[in-house]
């Protein structure tokens, strides 16, 4: 660019050395692009923004006919739990039963987000893969899973005492995120 | 395992004749490198017939895959994991082509014959030029065999032959996913041409108007594929897809585009060289660009970097293999146009009010549209890279594309009527008026049928002033001595308008009705009263449907069927909705059957969208544009070649 | 295109069965809003929302049953006089800026704002330069 003044006229029509570099340089940012791309392969999972923030206001119905439905105001107080967004039609949500059934032994408190469920079958999901939460909310319109930033089933979220997400887990709980779990409920709870 | 006979080894003959057609093509590259120089003048007389065999034997390998396609043999890894023996015969074929490994043996193909061609009959350039084209060609070939041979060999033999194949995903078996992705590669790989020409000019520093009407024949003819690939596929996302959607904005469908504008823009430039020798390293770039666009398109695909949610299950290593030749081809290409183009003047000058000025702008803002689809493809990547996550979608593709096309309409209503080199504007006003009142007019017109939509307004303004515009060139003229390049550019122009119009008016006046009705019921949407008749079940081979029987009668008229069905598959368990579509002149009624609602009503979605079909149909005019043009260019070609030949019989037996 | 590659995902690398509700779809799922002015409000925001449980597909395109369940919710807050725009906020919160497909201009998309600019200025210099030069040796010849 600053040989341009320079340049006679005739030559004014040449395109100027850096610009026929330019290609070049934006084809060696793709490929740097690319690469970042390939190597550090991005997870698919569409994490909940709503981590740090306070519940928002809701309230379901009793989704099981053995367990009370449940609202925000039910998980106020006492110490941090957890809440498991589930639904019976869910197969990772089976996969994961035996680890809630775990942390549920280990005396955390699990309430449940049933997605889209009918009574009948979410009966039998628990009558046989068993029933670890406190409460089951029904959530026929995925009202409360979009209101928490839920993008599917399995999700489990760990809620404070007063009430504030702290902690979002996306897909099934298997054996070794238990401890993790633990680990971070203890945290939330200091 | 009795049956070992000759049909066994047709895997073994396809793998061989490709390991040949690789050998050939090192062996094209190195006979056309040491032709370039002085004393290897002799090594290039194999140039010509190696491409040629070499892309004889690329078809070779092609036709034994699709071969073993055919018979079945399940001792092939590839056909095993792809194909079933209950399958039709058809999507037997396509199956070949229809996964991974095939359709990187169907790039080769495409690409050795392409090249194959043009050693046989183009004697147009320099023979200097000819050699570093074929050499170049050869060069970018290796790449991909050696991909193909190392990283994803289609012929693979299973240890053990599998008792029955996995491939019979009935979702697989529609006649437009069996010919949409061939008519795409030929476009995108038949710009490998323009490629390797370019690569060659910029070795030997040749670019005339000879070398423009060499190259622009292949542009042309690769450039016509891709349009109709790419219509095609939009019509086929249209009523497969079951929303009426006809474009989304997808990485997929930006990747086609992306080589297409490039085309496009190639093309035009090539006019350009060709008549005034100008633009000339301009030319060479757009070259270089159209086919690495098509190279980045098929790989930002393939590698599924690109597509967020459940992407194709690549392998790294593969996705890293493409993207060092991707590297070494593109990159090698640019870094040539930096060291030699400056060396490559501008060419012959022209005025602001000339064709030339009209196509530069056309190139600019073509480019510049590129840009913009490129950038929204790859920002989500790059947001990802900073450990972001954003969408760009139409919000933002639309109007931004817009902003450049918009323009260059409005120049292409003038442009074509423009002289070369200096022209008096006053000259073309007068043939103008008409389409600025028609323009004015239908501004006026949309904007009190469609109040605010903005971009559907400045659609159907322009469509119909743009349609009249295109005609123009051919005013003052005898239509029967206007030559085929003429009227290929004509219909093309008139395509755009064409198209545009359906583009527009479908975001304008679709009209939608979601509804739940009761066997009897009927429905008004639009200027159609649809009656839903009766739900029966029918049974397909490995499916069962609901079949909704539609009466739709269009404002009163003699009414027709339409038979929209909600199909439920079991292998694998899956449902799908099938579509019924119902085509007037004046647009295309879309029924979809949905779900049973609790109280024994059926789900309808209902659409008129009217001049709807104007989108594909441009789409076809302006390829069928190009088919001329091209047929035009090759005709005069060939008389040129015969009246040289004459002239050079007649010297030599009149001068010894 | 887009479906041949759902298509091709699905049938070449065969993930595991996706198992479906059978709950019946939201009250506005799939019915429209009575008002065609609202109609056209929610609509021009559904196709503009991303749909998270399927290949980059808008909730308006989708049949997955949680775009549904979205699409339901949006037309609720519009017949309840909410504003689009406040509503892809409110979704925005939520999932980020991953969920809108209308990208907003923020620290994170600036440069998606400022490549149109960049390239018309490109575009402008070079025509600029072309037409000035050769505007005179046209007129000059």
């Amino acid at each position: 660019m600053s040989a341009a003044p320079k340049i006679p006229e005739r030559a004014a029509i040449r395109t100027s050395r850096w610009a026929l570099w330019l290609p070049l340089a934006l084809f060696a940012g793709f490929i740097v692009l690319v690469l970042i791309g390939l190597l550090r392969p991005a997870s698919h999972d569409v994490a909940s923004q709503f981590v740090g923030k306070p519940l928002p206001e809701f309230s379901l119905r009793a989704a099981a006919d053995n367990r009370p439905g449940l609202a925000r105001a039910n998980m106020i107080g006492g110490k941090p739990r957890l809440l498991n967004v589930f639904a019976s039609w869910c197969a990772p949500c089976a996969a994961e039963a035996p680890q809630l059934a775990q942390l549920a032994a280990a005396g955390v408190e699990i309430d449940g987000v049933a997605i889209r469920d009918h009574k009948p079958e979410l009966a039998a999901f628990l009558a046989r893969y068993g029933n670890p939460y406190t409460r089951i909310g029904a959530d026929d319109v995925s009202a409360v899973q979009m209101a928490i930033g839920s993008s599917g089933a399995p999700e489990t979220f760990i809620i404070d005492a007063q009430g504030v997400i702290r902690y979002q887990h996306i897909g099934e709980i298997r054996t070794e995120h238990v401890p993790m779990l633990l680990a971070r409920l203890q945290e939330a709870g200091k | 395992m009795q049956d070992c006979g000759s049909g066994q080894v047709i895997a073994e003959f396809g793998l061989a004749a490709l390991w040949l057609a690789a050998a050939l093509a090192v062996l094209q590259l190195i006979a056309g490198g040491v032709a370039l120089s002085r004393r290897g003048d002799a090594l290039g007389a194999v140039v010509r017939p190696v491409a040629i065999v070499q892309g004889v034997l690329a078809l070779a390998a092609f036709a034994a895959l699709v071969a073993v396609f055919i018979s079945t043999d399940l001792s092939v890894k590839l056909v095993a994991a792809n194909s079933h023996s209950a399958k039709p015969l058809l999507y037997k074929i396509a199956g070949a082509w229809g996964n991974h490994e095939g359709s990187m043996l169907l790039w080769v193909t495409i690409m050795g014959l392409a090249g194959g061609f043009v050693a046989a009959v183009e004697r147009r350039l320099p023979e200097r030029t000819m050699m570093a084209t074929l050499a170049g060609q050869a060069f970018v070939s290796i790449g991909f065999y050696v991909f193909l041979l190392f990283a994803s060999n289609p012929f693979t033999r299973l240890a053990e032959p599998a008792a029955e194949g996995q491939g019979l995903n009935p979702l697989l078996q529609d006649p437009g996913l069996a010919f949409h992705p061939p008519t795409l590669y030929v476009g995108y790989v038949g710009l490998s041409i323009a490629f390797s020409f370019a690569i060659g000019a910029l070795i030997t520093r040749e670019v005339s108007p000879a070398f423009a009407r060499a190259m622009r024949p292949w542009v042309l003819g690769a450039w016509i594929f891709l349009t109709l690939g790419i219509t095609a596929g939009s019509y086929w996302a249209y009523y497969e897809l079951g929303w009426g959607g006809w474009w989304f904005w997808d990485p997929v469908e930006n990747a086609s585009l992306m080589p297409w504008l490039a085309a496009t823009a190639l093309l035009h430039s090539c006019g350009v060289l060709a008549a005034r020798n100008a633009l000339r390293a301009w030319t060479l770039m757009l070259g270089v660009v159209a086919f690495s666009m098509s190279m980045i398109g098929t790989f930002l695909v393939r590698s599924g970097i690109l597509t967020s949610v459940h992407a194709f299950a690549v392998d790294p290593r593969r996705g890293t293999f493409i993207l060092v030749l991707l590297a070494i081809y593109i990159g090698g290409a640019l870094m040539l146009f930096a060291l030699r183009a400056g060396s490559i003047s501008e060419g012959e000058r022209f005025a602001v009010t000339s064709r030339e000025s009209g196509l530069v702008f056309n190139n600019v803002m073509l480019s510049g549209t590129l840009g913009i689809v490129l950038i929204g493809t790859l920002y989500p990547l790059l947001a990802e890279a900073m450990g972001m996550k954003v969408s760009v979608g139409p919000p933002y593709f639309n109007p931004f594309t817009a902003l450049f096309v918009v323009p260059m309409l409005l120049v292409l209503m003038v442009g074509p009527l423009l002289r070369w080199r200096l022209d008096n504007f006053g000259r073309v006003r007068s043939g103008l008026i008409i389409p600025a009142l028609i323009l004015v007019l239908s501004i006026g017109i949309a904007i009190v049928m469609a109040p605010g939509k903005m971009l559907s307004i400045i659609g159907l303004a322009l469509a119909p002033a743009l349609a009249f515009a295109s005609l123009l060139p051919l005013r003052g003229r005898r239509l029967s001595r206007v030559k085929l390049p003429l009227w290929g550019m004509v219909l093309a122009h008139f395509g755009v308008a064409v198209s545009l119009f359906g583009m527009a008016c479908d975001s304008a006046f679709t009209v939608e009705k979601l509804v739940a009705v009761r066997p009897g019921e009927a429905v008004r949407v639009g200027p159609w009263q649809v009656t839903m008749k009766s739900i029966t079940p029918i049974a397909g081979p490995n499916w069962t449907a609901l079949e909704g029987d539609l009466q739709a009668s269009y404002n009163g008229t003699a009414p027709s069927l339409l038979r929209p069905q909600s199909r439920s598959f079991w292998t694998p368990p899956q449902q799908t909705n099938e579509s019924a579509l119902l085509t007037r002149w004046n647009g295309q009624l879309y029924t979809v059957l949905g779900d049973e609602a609790a109280d024994g009503r059926w789900q309808l979605r209902l659409w008129w969208k009217p001049f709807v079909t104007m989108i594909w149909l441009g789409g076809v005019l302006i390829a069928l544009g190009g088919l001329l043009a091209m047929l035009g260019h090759v005709a005069s070609d060939v008389r040129r070649v015969i009246a040289r030949s004459k002239i050079a019989f007649r010297r030599e037996r009149q001068g010894r | 295109m887009k479906r041949l590659l759902l298509i091709l995902a699905l049938f070449v690398f065969a993930p595991p069965l996706l198992a479906d509700d059978t709950m019946p779809p939201a009250a506005y799922a799939y019915r429209q809003l009575d008002d065609p002015r609202l109609e056209a409000k929610a609509r021009g925001l559904m196709e503009t929302i991303r749909c998270l449980t399927c290949q980059s597909q808008s909730i308006a395109d989708s049949d997955a049953s949680m775009a549904g369940d979205m699409r339901n919710q949006i037309r609720e807050r519009i017949l309840r006089g909410e504003d689009p725009e406040a509503i892809r906020r409110w979704l925005v919160e939520r999932y980020g800026d991953y969920i809108s497909y209308a990208p907003q201009v923020s620290p994170a998309t600036w440069p998606l704002f400022a490549a149109p600019l960049l390239l018309l200025a490109i575009a402008a210099l070079l025509l600029r330069r072309r037409f000035a030069r050769s505007g005179q040796s046209g007129a000059v010849k």
